[in-house]
C-alpha cells in the first residue's frame, strides 16, 4: 500500500459528497419520492462526519497495518519487511517492555482508583447538606484544569524538599519520597495528581444518584436498613450502568497517558530509570525523534489490538454485574 | 421508630442523620481544602521573590507580593502573539465543532435513511479507539497534504464532527418533539431550516456545552501544535509554556505566574458557565431519554 491512499480516501469522498449534492438537486427538480429524499438528505448531514471518519480514522488505521510490515521512515520508500516490526518489539527493544510494563501498572491503579474515589465522592456529594452547589464546584474545578500549566504546578507541588505535598505529609511526622527523583515514585505521583481531578467522573454518578427515587430509600429506612446497606442494594445496583461505562472509557484514557510524561520528565525521556517511559511516550519517540514510522504503525497496531481486547473483556465481565433496570440482562 | 418507650433524644434516626451529615459536612471542608491548597500554591508561588520560593521550610502566604512576576513573565517571550493564535484557534475550532456537531447529530436524530442505526453505532464505536493509535498515519496524512506548520491539522478536524460531541447533541435531539419537524415540513420547510431556526434554538444548553468543552480542549491542547507547529511565531501559549521547561527551567516564580495566567480564562469561563459545566458532563440522563 502506498503512502497517499489515506489522502485518495479523501478526495474520493469528497467527489462523492458533491456528486450526492448534485444528484440532491436533480432529485428537487425532479420530485422524488419522500424516502429518497431523506436518505439524500440524511447522508448529506452526516457527511462531515462521514469524510472525517474515512479520512482521519479508518483510512489512518488502515494505512498504519501496512506500514506496520514496512521499514517506512517518511523520507525513504516503503519496504516490506513482513513481521520483522512485532518481532523487534518482543525479542529486542526491551524498552518496549518496560513502556507497555509501566502503562499497565498506570491502568491497573488509577482505574480503579478514579472510579472509586469519583463513587465515594457522588456519594458525599448527594446529600442534604448546606453548600452542596459549593462543595459540588469546588470538587468539579480540577477537572476542567488541564495542559501544561497544571503539569508545572505539579512538579513544583512535589518538590522534594519545598513542595506542598511533602510539607504537608511532615506536619503528621512523615518524611515525604522524591517523587519525580526517584523510580519507585513517579507512577504514584503521577496516580496522585491524577486523584486530584477525580471530581471530573463524580458527576456522572451524581447525576445518576440523583435519580433513584426517594420512596427506595424510604421504604428500605422503614426497614431498617442501614446507610451501608442502602448503598450496597439500592444505590450500588442503580448506578451499575455508569461504573461500567466509566471503567471501560478510563481503561482507554488511561492508556492514553502520554503528556503528563513528556511535560514532566527531562525532555521527554521517560523519567528516572525509564520509570515513566510509557507506550504512547515510546511509540512517540520512534515516530517523531527518529522517524522511525513503520515501527510506530506496528506499536500502534498493538496497542489498538490490546485496547480492544480489555474492552470486549470489560464487555463480557459487565453482563455480570451491570443492572439494568429493564431487567433482563441486556 | 417504635412506641412502646419514647426514645431518647441520640437514640432518635434524626439525631443520628444530624451527627451523620455533620460527619460529611467535616469531611468535604476537609476535602475542599486538599482541591484548593494547590491552587494557592500556584498563586502563592507566583507572587513570591525567588529567594523566599527556595526558602526552608516553605511559607504559605509571600511575605511581600511581586506582582512584578507576572508582567516579567509575559515579557520573557511573544506570550501576546502565542495568546492570540491559541485564542484564533480555539474560537475558529469551537465555531467549527458547534455548527458541524449540530448539523450530523440532527441528522442522525431526526433524519430517517437508510443504515442509520449502523453507522450511529459506528459512531459509538470511533470512542473506543485510542487516539495515539491514528497520530502516526494522521501526522503521515497531513505532512502528505503539505499542512506541516499551518493551522490546518488543527482546524481541519474539528469541521469534520467528533463522536463524543454528536453523542451528546443527538441524546439531547431525541428529546424534541417530532411534531415540531413534521409541522415545519407541510410548511414547506427544509430539513436545513429546520435545523437552523427550530434545533439550533432548541438545543442551546447542549450547544454551549460543547462550545465550551471545545474551547476548552483546544485552549490546553498541547499535543497538536506540538506536532504540527514550527515556526515559533505560530506557537500556542501550551507550546509557550513547554520553552519555559528548559530555559527558565528554575525561575518557578515566573513560571507559576504564567501558569495562573494561562489557566485564568478557563477557570473564569468555568464560574462563569458552571450549570453547563455540570450539565455537560451528564451524558447519563442524555442515555436514559
Amino acid at each position: 500500500m502506498k503512502s497517499s491512499d489515506s489522502t485518495l480516501v479523501h478526495t474520493e469522498t469528497g467527489s462523492k459528497v458533491i456528486r450526492e449534492r448534485q444528484t440532491a438537486e436533480a432529485a428537487r427538480t425532479k420530485g422524488l419520492s419522500r424516502k429518497a429524499k431523506d436518505n439524500l438528505a440524511g447522508y448529506l448531514f452526516i457527511s462531515p462526519w462521514i469524510i472525517g471518519f474515512l479520512g482521519l480514522t479508518l483510512g489512518p488505521l488502515l494505512f498504519s497495518l501496512a506500514a506496520s510490515f514496512t521499514d517506512y521512515n517518511i523520507t525513504s520508500k516503503m519496504n516490506f519487511i513482513g513481521l520483522e516490526n512485532y518481532k523487534r518489539m518482543f525479542t529486542m527493544d526491551d524498552l518496549f517492555r518496560t513502556s507497555l510494563f509501566n502503562t499497565l501498572y498506570y491502568v491497573i491503579f488509577s482505574v480503579p482508583l478514579t472510579t472509586a474515589g469519583a463513587i465515594l465522592l457522588a456519594v458525599l456529594l448527594n446529600q442534604k447538606i448546606k453548600g452542596m452547589k459549593f462543595f459540588r464546584t469546588i470538587y468539579y474545578l480540577p477537572a476542567v484544569l488541564s495542559g501544561v500549566a497544571v503539569y508545572f504546578l505539579w512538579m513544583q507541588l512535589l518538590s522534594p524538599s519545598t513542595g506542598l505535598v511533602n510539607t504537608m505529609l511532615g506536619w503528621f511526622g512523615i518524611d515525604g519520597p522524591a517523587w519525580l527523583f526517584d523510580p519507585e515514585w513517579t507512577k504514584p505521583a503521577l496516580l496522585l495528581m491524577k486523584m486530584w481531578s477525580v471530581g471530573g467522573g463524580m458527576l456522572l454518578y451524581l447525576a445518576i444518584m440523583q435519580g433513584v427515587s426517594p420512596q427506595m430509600y424510604e421504604a428500605a429506612d422503614i426497614e431498617g436498613a442501614s446507610p451501608w446497606q442502602k448503598f450496597y442494594h439500592i444505590t450500588l445496583p442503580m448506578i451499575s450502568p455508569i461504573i461500567f461505562f466509566d471503567v471501560i472509557t478510563s481503561t482507554i484514557g488511561a492508556f492514553q497517558i502520554f503528556q503528563e510524561a513528556y511535560v514532566m520528565t527531562e525532555n521527554g525521556s521517560g523519567g528516572p530509570g525509564n520509570s515513566l517511559l510509557f507506550y504512547n511516550l515510546h511509540m512517540w519517540n520512534n515516530a517523531f525523534e527518529v522517524f522511525n514510522m513503520g515501527y510506530a504503525s506496528a506499536m500502534a497496531w498493538l496497542l489498538f489490538i490490546i485496547v480492544m481486547i480489555l474492552t470486549a473483556v470489560n464487555m463480557k465481565l459487565g453482563k455480570r454485574w451491570v443492572h439494568y433496570e429493564g431487567g433482563d440482562g441486556k | 421508630m417504635s412506641s412502646m418507650t419514647a426514645p431518647k433524644f441520640y437514640e432518635t434516626k434524626k439525631f443520628k442523620d444530624r451527627v451523620r451529615l455533620s460527619f460529611v459536612t467535616l469531611l468535604l471542608l476537609a476535602g475542599s481544602t486538599l482541591i484548593l491548597m494547590p491552587l494557592w500554591w500556584m498563586i502563592s508561588t507566583s507572587l513570591k521573590s525567588p529567594a523566599e520560593i527556595a526558602q526552608y521550610p516553605p511559607t504559605f502566604f509571600p511575605k511581600e507580593f511581586n506582582f512584578n512576576n507576572y508582567i516579567e513573565a509575559w515579557q520573557t517571550a511573544p506570550f501576546t502573539r502565542w495568546a492570540l493564535n491559541t485564542l484564533f484557534l480555539a474560537t475558529v475550532g469551537t465555531i467549527g465543532s458547534v455548527l458541524v456537531n449540530s448539523l450530523v447529530a440532527y441528522g442522525f436524530a431526526k433524519i430517517k435513511f437508510k443504515g442509520r442505526n449502523a453507522l450511529f453505532v459506528l459512531v459509538l464505536s470511533t470512542m473506543l479507539i485510542p487516539g495515539f493509535v491514528t497520530m502516526v498515519p494522521q501526522y503521515i496524512l497531513f505532512s502528505k497534504l503539505g499542512w506541516i506548520d499551518t493551522y490546518l491539522p488543527l482546524l481541519v478536524p474539528a469541521f469534520l464532527g467528533s463522536a463524543f460531541f454528536i453523542f451528546l447533541l443527538r441524546q439531547f435531539m431525541m428529546g424534541i418533539p417530532n411534531e415540531l419537524i413534521e409541522a415545519a415540513v407541510l410548511d414547506g420547510a427544509g430539513h436545513l431550516q429546520i435545523w437552523w431556526h427550530i434545533m439550533i434554538p432548541l438545543t442551546k444548553p447542549a450547544l454551549i456545552t460543547v462550545a465550551i468543552f471545545s474551547f476548552n480542549g483546544a485552549w490546553n491542547d498541547l499535543l497538536g501544535p506540538l506536532l504540527y507547529i514550527n515556526d515559533e511565531s505560530k506557537y500556542t501559549l501550551q507550546i509557550g509554556l513547554q520553552t519555559f521547561k528548559g530555559t527558565v527551567q528554575t525561575q518557578w516564580h515566573y513560571l507559576m505566574a504564567m501558569s495562573v495566567t494561562v489557566l485564568l480564562p478557563v477557570v473564569l469561563l468555568f464560574f462563569f458557565f458552571q450549570k453547563y459545566f455540570i450539565e455537560g458532563s451528564n451524558i447519563s440522563s442524555g442515555t436514559k431519554g
